[in-house]
């Protein structure tokens, strides 16, 4: 799960990449209303953590106009205003969620899973592949209800494929959900990642669609 | 006498009473001498007729023999004249009916006055030498005095027929005036401390106009004051919330770590959180002391080169750079109360010693003809717009804000302590490089140069 953090204070912020990257995010950081604007027009988020009150401008006014825009990523607002009124606003600007400052991180994450998946489309909070199931929520899978030890990395290569089952990820979108902005992709991760899945998961759960990317397998 | 309406009362009839009585006066003199001098015509003419009929021979000119022969009545105001007409012999020879018998004068010709019969009497004599008479002409003088007491009262019994009536009227009146002030009276008595709202002032007379301008003036400064405070508490709200925010987070994160790299150095975020947060509390209630402090403390004689230095103590501990006074400065005064200005140098050079490159220099010296004291910075300065800014609370400059340090409240800080010192707080661009100048002008007189403290 690949989420933005719009954040003006150096200590929270690295707290939220750090923290939410322990529950299973993979965060980028930026601490401004024209970097996080930069940042979603180039980028794909599952979530972004949007502050509100920002040194160049209101995360409010960002939000209203990401939705004027057509953009439809889960956002959640996080902010020391929290009346009742300052909510409402924020919801009905557009918000998917919102959490007053201060906070708890574990249920952060729980928000940010939740508006993912619905942003996926999806309501139910595990991910489910033939007898595979992912909880991210606690970053275990199971095979036939016995667990599967799976590597972080290896967790986040699963769940981005289970995610679009049947749709086809190109190996940039899951180096995405790998690596944020500031880490340095090494080159055959993807590879490597796939291979070890598929010697724990038997060779045809994941299929290589050559020149595109991988998918879920459908073969009986 | 508290009450306007009484005052207004009691003052309009004690004025209007005065007027009656002293036009009164006015006319009871007046009358008066009129009433004399028209009596005494009437005497001399009444006098003089009386000698030419003697004269013609229509009147007795000698005495009969018994009684005095009786005179018809003389003027018309009912008998009152009397007139006597006596013999130079001395006797009677006529009278008027209702005349005294005796002589109403023994002067000569002219006006006299005497008292008959218990009466004072004012006569007028004229003689006929070649008839050998002497006609006196009198009338009585409480005569006179009733005449004028009976002009006086046709003027009072008005007079205290109508002031009764006049009272009621201002009475009324007033009251009608002053019914705009009590229905603002009762507007605001019914309100609730936090209504602001401009006081209607309706149909009120242009007197009462001034008093709901000013009720309105002042709400209107109650009202901002009210604003700033609640946008402050906002600020406050967010800067203490957020940081407390990052703490809690560091520290889930710091029970949650698997990892012991992870976890020291969320413990390490936690302190320097829990010292930038501290700063924050401090500066917080270094403001808050600032606002709540009503009058000036008294002020004390310190030489500049002290305040600096134990400034310099009281600071967070600075990079490589240094603070340098100019020759003058070495030398100057302060009269400020001491807190407030140590407080505003402490703060001035935080910032001007954080901004200034390492081994740059902040100079401190005299400006403005020995006005003001200047704090010069060898760092970026500050862009045009943002410098009357500066001292807002919880404004970062562009150049802060990018890395998220402080909490915008050291310059607003300094410039509340300035305001403690009566001195103002200035910013300006250095002109000859980049830097910031923070110009403190001082009233005039609380900055002395002297020679003698540079030993």
């Amino acid at each position: 799960m690949r989420v933005l953090v719009v954040e003006d204070d150096p200590l929270l912020l690295d707290g939220l990449r750090v923290g939410l990257g322990l529950a299973g995010a993979t965060c980028d950081v930026v601490s401004s209303c024209g970097d996080a604007e930069a940042a979603l027009a180039t980028s794909t988020f599952d979530a972004v953590v949007l502050d509100r009150m920002l040194p160049d401008g209101s995360g409010l006014d960002v939000l209203k106009r990401l939705r004027a825009g057509g953009d439809l990523t889960p956002i959640l607002l996080l902010t020391a205003l929290d009346e009742t009124s300052d909510r409402i606003d924020g919801l009905d600007a557009g918000a998917d969620d919102y959490l007053g400052k201060p906070f708890d991180l574990e249920e952060l994450a729980a928000r940010i899973r939740a508006i993912a998946r619905r942003g996926a489309g999806r309501a139910s909070a595990t991910l489910a592949w033939r007898d595979v199931t992912l909880d991210p929520a606690t970053m275990t899978a199971a095979r036939g209800g016995a667990p599967l030890p799976l590597s972080r990395r290896e967790f986040a290569v699963l769940s981005a494929l289970m995610e679009r089952r049947g749709a086809i990820a190109s190996r940039a979108q899951i180096e995405d959900r790998l690596y944020g902005w500031q880490e340095e992709i090494e080159s055959n991760a993807v590879e490597v990642h796939v291979h070890h899945l598929r010697a724990k998961l038997g060779r045809e759960a994941i299929e290589t669609v050559r020149g595109l990317g991988y998918r879920m397998g459908d073969g009986a | 006498m508290r009450s306007l309406r009484v005052r207004l009362f009691a003052t309009l009839i004690a004025a209007t009473g005065a007027l009656w009585l002293i036009a009164a006066a006015w006319i009871y003199v007046g009358a008066r001498q009129e009433v004399e001098h028209v009596l005494d015509t009437r005497l001399q003419e009444a006098a003089r007729m009386v000698a030419s009929l003697v004269a013609s021979g229509d009147m007795p000119a000698k005495p009969k023999a018994g009684a005095p022969a009786t005179l018809p009545a003389l003027g018309g105001y009912e008998r009152q004249l009397s007139c006597q007409i006596w013999s130079f012999d001395d006797r009677l020879v006529a009278r008027s009916s209702g005349a005294p018998d005796q002589k109403l004068t023994d002067g000569g010709s002219g006006f006299s006055e005497r008292v008959v019969n218990g009466e004072p009497w004012r006569v007028f004599a004229v003689e006929d030498e070649a008839k050998g008479i002497r006609v006196l002409v009198g009338d009585r003088l409480g005569l006179r005095e009733q005449l004028v007491a009976d002009l006086i009262k046709g003027l009072l019994w008005p007079a205290a027929l109508i002031l009764p009536l006049l009272g009621l009227l201002i009475w009324i009146s007033v009251g009608r005036g002053l019914k705009p002030l009590d229905r603002i009276a009762r507007e605001l008595g019914r309100r609730d401390a936090e209504d602001m709202r401009p006081v209607d002032p309706g149909t009120a007379p242009s007197e009462i106009r001034p008093l709901t301008v000013a009720l309105n003036d002042l709400f209107h400064k109650v009202e901002r004051a009210r604003r700033h405070e609640r946008d402050v508490t906002a600020f406050a709200a967010h800067e203490l919330r957020t940081p407390l925010a990052g703490l809690k987070t560091q520290a889930q994160i710091a029970a949650a770590a698997k990892e012991p790299a992870i976890r020291d150095r969320a413990l390490k975020q936690i302190l320097s959180a829990v010292d930038r947060t501290s700063r924050l509390v401090s500066q917080l209630l270094a403001l808050a002391r600032l606002d709540a402090e009503a009058s000036r403390a008294a002020p004390e004689t310190i030489t500049l080169r002290a305040a600096i230095q134990d400034a310099l103590e009281l600071s967070r501990p600075a990079g490589s750079a240094r603070v340098e006074l100019t020759a003058d400065a070495r030398v100057a005064t302060l009269r400020a109360p001491r807190e407030p200005l140590l407080l505003m140098l402490r703060n001035l050079l935080e910032n001007a010693l954080e901004h200034t490159p390492p081994q740059g220099v902040v100079t401190c010296r005299i400006g403005s003809g020995g006005a003001a004291l200047e704090l010069v910075d060898e760092g970026p300065g500050a862009p045009e717009e943002e410098l009357h800014r500066l001292t807002q609370r919880f404004f970062r400059g562009s150049a802060k804000v990018a890395t998220g340090e402080g909490a915008g409240l050291g310059l607003a800080i300094a410039a509340a302590a300035a305001e403690r010192c009566g001195a103002r707080l200035v910013f300006e661009n250095r002109t000859d490089r980049p830097g910031l100048l923070a110009r403190i002008v001082f009233d005039p007189g609380q900055i002395v140069m002297e020679p003698a403290a540079a030993a």
